[in-house]
Order: structure tokens, then sequence, then C-alpha cells
């Protein structure tokens, strides 16, 4: 490897972005491809399918047999409301190798005895979630019922590009949501259009716990399949 | 898993840039039961200093000994293992299996 390949790729991964290395396996010849840059490149629909599912391997091309050594940003769940769903989302997505955090305002709610091993940051979302970064490859929940706590996560995850963003509610709840971040936040249909809700997979969730599955289905699914 | 993943490729950066010889080996293919996944590094340095994994122990030493052969030469080389002798059954790889590993130079 070259050692400016090999600058590049470490840069790349410490910004968090995705990176594939192509190496021909018979001459030894190596190229980089950035994730942004993939669309353009000869192997595109190769790469990209290697991208979503994170996966290194061996391919053959047009180019010959290659090594395609694929590097993904470990993902973050962010969730807004340190609710009863969200004692039971957390540890599930840290069994699927998540940085979670809950941002919840109220000390009540987030105190250390309800969620022992999750990093839990009682502040608006507006202090909490600038320094957590929320980027690419990231799935941001609101969960909190509350407009005054998950308006301004939402407004935040809106204005970035996160992979999922999703929302507990009825559909009046999230029509009269939809209303106040038109009227008030100046978003538009496109752009509520990325919210999921009702959140999660439709599986007929009864309790807390279940809800959580169908929201780290939802967050599974999004993250490894094209949207239809 | 990927924290150690990026520490091995900083770690080449480093060694390289501090003016040692450095070899890089990723896991290209596996076979049954292998025991490092497809994309784990090994960085090796031209003095046998070694950091990272490719099959949790037991292919490591004859990795190394590849490996400063290829910073010499700087031609990369490919080698493969069957991890299923007493060695690899001491470690608890008693179902077998097969790696093949991409040795190349960084330079």
């Amino acid at each position: 490897m070259r050692l400016d390949i090999l600058k590049v790729l470490n840069e790349e991964r410490a910004a968090r972005r995705s990176v594939i290395v192509v190496t021909n396996q018979d001459s030894g010849a190596q190229r980089l491809v950035k994730g942004a840059d993939i669309r353009s490149d000869p192997l595109k629909a190769m790469l990209d399918k290697h991208l979503r599912s994170a996966k290194s391997g061996i391919e053959e091309t047009p180019e010959g047999r290659v090594f395609l050594t694929v590097h993904v940003p470990s993902p973050k769940l962010v969730i807004t409301g340190a609710v009863h769903i969200s004692q039971a989302l957390a540890p599930m997505g840290q069994l699927l190798g998540y940085d979670v955090t809950i941002v919840d305002p109220r000390t009540a709610f987030a105190s250390i005895e309800r969620f022992p091993d999750v990093k839990v940051v009682a502040e608006w979302p507006d202090v909490a979630l600038p320094p957590i970064g929320i980027d690419h490859y990231t799935a941001f929940v609101a969960l909190t019922h509350d407009p005054k706590i998950d308006d301004p996560g939402l407004a935040l995850a809106l204005k970035s590009d996160c992979f999922y963003i999703g929302a507990l509610g009825s559909r009046k709840t999230h029509a009269r949501r939809v209303e106040r971040l038109k009227a008030e936040r100046g978003f538009t249909d496109n752009d509520i259009g990325r919210i999921h809700s009702p959140i999660g997979l439709d599986i007929g969730s009864v309790s807390p716990a279940e809800i959580a599955v169908a929201i780290i289905g939802e967050i599974t699914q999004r993250l490894r399949q094209e949207p239809s | 898993m990927l924290a150690r993943d990026e520490d091995i490729l900083r770690a080449a950066e480093d060694w390289k840039k501090a003016g040692r010889g450095v070899a890089l080996a990723t896991v290209v293919e596996t076979w049954g039961s292998a025991p490092r996944p497809v994309g784990s590094n090994l960085v090796i340095d031209d003095q046998g200093n070694f950091l990272g994994s490719v099959s949790g122990g037991c292919v490591e030493g004859a990795v190394v000994s590849e490996a400063i052969d290829v910073i010499e030469s700087g031609k990369p080389r490919t080698l493969e293992f069957g991890v299923a002798d007493e060695t690899a059954w001491k470690v608890g790889l008693s179902c077998g299996g097969k790696i093949r590993v991409f040795v190349e130079k960084v330079e």
C-alpha cells in the first residue's frame, strides 16, 4: 500500500466517512475510493453493494481479481426521551454495535438508575446534539411525545444527512408535528418525508420492548437496504 | 474491533513515517470456521514487531516471517493457511478452517 493511500484512508476513517480500497490480487495495483465518489467509479454497483453490507471481500471484475477492503464508521443511535421504550431500545442498539446516546432535559427521567449502562445527557437537544455530531452513520429517534423536546431534535436531524429519522406518535400527533415543522421551522414536505412515522416496522408491537424491536428492525433495514 | 483496526492502520502509517520498513497483511478470504473475519489486518515492521491479528494467534508467526521478505523484495504475496492442526485445536478451532492472507509492503 502506498503511504499516500494509507494517509487518506486514516483521514477518512477519523472523519467518520466511508472508504473502499480496491487491490488487484495479481498486480498489487491499488486505489482508494471515497464513499462520496463511488457513483462515478467503474465498479459502482459492486462497490455500492459492499458499502451497504459493510463487508470486505474478493470480486472478479473487468479489472481482474480484486480485493475490496471496506471501511465503514460504526453507527450511532441518538434518542430523545429517556422513556420506557428507550430502556429497551438502548441496550438493543448497543447489542447491534451502535454507539447509543439518550438526550432528555428532564432529570427525573434521565437518571443513571434507569439507564445504568447508557450515555444519558440531561440537556435540551439544542445543547446536547451538536457535540454528539449527527452524521450520515447516525440514526435519530424522537420518543418523548413532547414537542418542546422532540421538535428541536428532529430539526437538527433533518438538517443532517443521517440515514434514519423516526418519531413516535399517532397519525394525529404526527400530522400536528408536520404542521409545526413546516410553519415554525420552514421544512418542506420533501424534508419531512424522511421522518418514519408511525415509527418502526409494522409487526403488531404492543409492549415498549416490542416497539423497540420494531424500531431497531426499521433502522437495520434503512442501514442495509436500498430504499424501495 | 473497529477501534483496534483503526489503531492498526494508524500504526502502519506512523511506523512508515518513522522510517521503519512496514508491511500490511490482510485476510482476504476465509473458508469454514476461520477465527478472524475478512478484512482483518496485521501490521509488521522489518524487525518483526507486529500489531493486530489475522488468525487469533495460530499463523501470525508465519505471516510475520513472510512479511519481512515482502518488505525486502517489495513484491506482494498471497499466503494460504489451513488452521486445523494441533495448534489451532488448542485455541479452540477444532472444526478447522482455511484463510488466505494478502501481504503487501507500505511504500
